[in-house]
């Protein structure tokens, strides 16, 4: 068990800057995943924790101890690769043996490690086959096995379920999730999967851009995201967002078209600002009741538990979820009722959190 | 599924054969036999028929001490020559696969020697090796009469074996590399995190995956150098000294056109033949039970 302290860290390849300064605190036997889009860093960090990418700038330490120029063996991580990386020339138990025949273990104390490893994926029966000969859960579970037999102080985790089908995913899902609870050893797991990353996650780090978004845990990130950019990339369907212009009494929306009743809280007439609602935020009522917006059906789109409502805002898209049993027929009227307290606030500019209207307003007049 | 392009009418299948068929018929099949024949008669130098023997010339060639010493200096020859031009070949091409930076270059520079002609080559070397103004004058310099490959069987042997290795450690390299970067990096990678270092990542990773490889050069290598050395044995040592480099090719060479003795050298260029394929099948059985194939 170990902790993992980032400072820092960055890293560049002949011109192109891929990790700018990532800060990061892990506490010994947390589950971190940490999340964002394909091309974000976040499989450069991890490399650059296991010691497979040269830190270009800053500082990891594990335990205390700064790794930046220790080997990936004298680090103390095992890593679970996305595409298994599994020896096709060795055997199930050859595979999962191999650090141990490395680092010199005798022949009967390893087969001893190698069954208990064995037994807890539930792999015995397979010990003997090679990588070819089994299937992507199967393959997938000898790479963890791999993983766990070196006992590791970290266990870092590269997409690893993404080469699985679905029902595969969330079955080996909560296999990890059991796993980590029972050896309690620290993990970081990345992944571009929101619904994989928040429940796993102790604590989620949400990365745009080589730079981190924010680290918060999966509720904190649902419910109060710090930038626009965590708030339509987290939550499915995406966060409706409005963009609107400070005024002296309110927030005009739309170009103009609706208006919003509410103490400006400081910020300048004329400011940008974006406004955020989550789909399932929204409450279908009847065209024209007091307080609610009143749109147009474009698309409902059925998931069996519920439903997405795709509807027009005065040109603007917008979406809907709902798990009432509404089927409203496109091009009929709706209307939107929206709390204000589901209300987000972003800068247009900067895309941060504007938490200054909040507070401020009693009932907004839409 | 794998999908064909299959021919409705036979007849259309036959026609794009035939080109290949008629080459292949010209070039081996019909001078094959024919050897086969001369092997079995006795050629008369001057014209004038063919006189059955059956197997006398193998009779008289297999009991001759030549012949003997020349298969014994072609075993030699291929067991060297091969090992050094792939042993060298591996070495280059893993260290060039850790610093990939200018593989391109390495891949086309090293690929030339493979180009040349045997002759030219020879040559070359011949110029090299000279040991009065080559190269390794030098050390004749230093330790008088040391080098001599005009003199010295072993001195001669080591230059054409020199000469051949050169020119197929380019075409070696190029396969190896291929097949080392054909491994998934993510595989190194695996066994770096498993706490195996450079080295013991070549022997339990790299070195099993390239295997097909390895068997693939083992049996190309082996059958050229009993063929391909020709050019070279002919500028470099003509067989000399003292028959110390008379590989079985060359000797089929010497004895058929210089000596006019056409039907031993049809006879030896069976034995050759078979000698080569006996080699073939024993790399096939045996060797190829230890190739991964992934």
């Amino acid at each position: 068990m170990a902790s993992i302290t980032i400072r820092d860290a960055k890293k560049s390849y002949a011109k192109m800057q891929v990790v700018h300064g990532v800060d990061l605190e892990i506490a010994s036997g947390e589950f971190v995943v940490i999340l964002g889009p394909s091309g974000c860093g976040k499989s450069t960090l991890l490399r650059m924790i296991a010691g497979l990418e040269e830190i270009s700038g800053g500082e990891i330490a594990i335990d205390g101890t700064v790794v930046n120029k220790l080997e990936p063996r004298e680090r103390g991580c095992a890593m679970v690769f996305q595409n298994y990386a599994l020896y096709p020339h060795m055997s199930v138990a050859q595979n999962i043996g191999y650090s141990l025949k490395v680092a010199g273990v005798p022949a009967a104390e390893r087969t001893q490690r190698i069954q208990a490893v064995a037994r807890t994926l539930e792999l015995e029966h397979l010990l003997d086959r090679k990588p070819m000969a089994l299937s992507g859960g199967q393959r997938q579970r000898v790479a963890m096995g791999r993983a766990m037999i070196r006992e590791p102080k970290v266990f870092l985790f590269d997409e690893p379920l993404s080469n699985l089908d679905a029902k595969l995913r969330v079955q080996m899902r909560s296999e990890i999730r059991k796993l980590h609870r029972r050896l309690n050893a620290t993990s970081v797991f990345v992944t571009h999967d929101q619904v994989e990353a928040m429940t796993l996650a102790d604590r989620l780090v949400v990365m745009n851009g080589g730079r981190v978004e924010q680290v918060g845990t999966p509720a904190e990130i649902y419910s109060r995201p710090a930038t626009r950019f965590v708030a339509t990339f987290v939550g499915a369907p995406a966060m409706n967002i409005l963009e609107g212009t400070v005024e002296l009494d309110g927030l005009s929306l739309l170009g103009g078209s609706r208006r919003l009743a509410m103490a400006r809280a400081g910020l300048p007439v004329g400011t940008k600002v974006a406004m955020g609602i989550r789909p399932e935020a929204v409450r279908l009522v009847a065209p024209g009741t007091a307080g609610a917006l009143k749109a147009t059906v474009d698309l409902v789109e059925e998931l069996g538990a519920g439903r997405v409502i795709y509807v027009d805002l005065d040109g603007a898209p917008f979406s809907v979820m709902t798990s009432e049993a509404v089927h409203p027929e496109p091009g009929s009227a709706v209307g939107l009722k929206i709390l204000p307290e589901d209300m987000h606030f972003f800068s247009s500019e900067t895309g941060g959190r504007l938490d200054v209207f909040k507070v401020s307003v009693p009932e907004p007049a839409l | 599924m794998e999908k064909r392009v299959t021919f409705s009418r036979w007849t259309i299948g036959i026609l794009f054969a035939v080109p290949q068929l008629l080459l292949i018929f010209t070039f081996f099949y019909w001078p094959a036999g024919q050897a086969v024949y001369w092997s079995l008669t006795l050629q008369q130098p001057w014209g004038g028929g063919n006189i059955w023997v059956g197997l006398d010339n193998f009779r008289s060639i297999l009991s001759s001490a030549d012949y003997w010493n020349s298969i014994t200096a072609s075993l030699v020859f291929a067991g060297i020559s091969t090992g050094l031009a792939m042993f060298i070949a591996l070495v280059l091409a893993a260290l060039t696969d850790r610093q990939l930076t200018g593989s391109r270059f390495y891949r086309v520079v090293l690929i030339w020697p493979y180009g040349i002609a045997a002759p030219a080559l020879a040559l070359a070397f011949r110029f090299i090796l000279a040991p009065e103004a080559g190269f390794l004058a030098v050390v004749n310099r230093m330790w008088p009469g040391i080098w001599d490959p005009g003199l010295d069987g072993a001195d001669a042997m080591a230059s054409i074996i020199a000469a051949f290795s050169w020119k197929y450690v380019g075409y070696n390299f190029i396969f190896f590399l291929a097949a080392f970067q054909a491994i998934p990096r993510s595989l190194i990678e695996a066994a770096a995190m498993d706490g195996s270092g450079v080295i013991r990542r070549f022997w339990d990773i790299q070195f099993p995956l390239i295997t097909p490889t390895i068997f693939f050069l083992l049996v190309i290598n082996i059958t050229e150098s009993f063929q391909d050395s020709f050019g070279i044995v002919d500028i470099m040592t003509s067989g000399g000294p003292a028959n110390a480099t008379n590989l079985m090719v060359y000797k089929i060479y010497s004895d058929g056109f210089k000596g006019l003795d056409y039907s031993g050298a049809a006879a030896q260029s069976i034995i050759l033949m078979l000698l080569i394929i006996v080699l073939t099948i024993f790399q096939f059985r045996f060797i190829e039970r230890r190739v991964h194939y992934r």
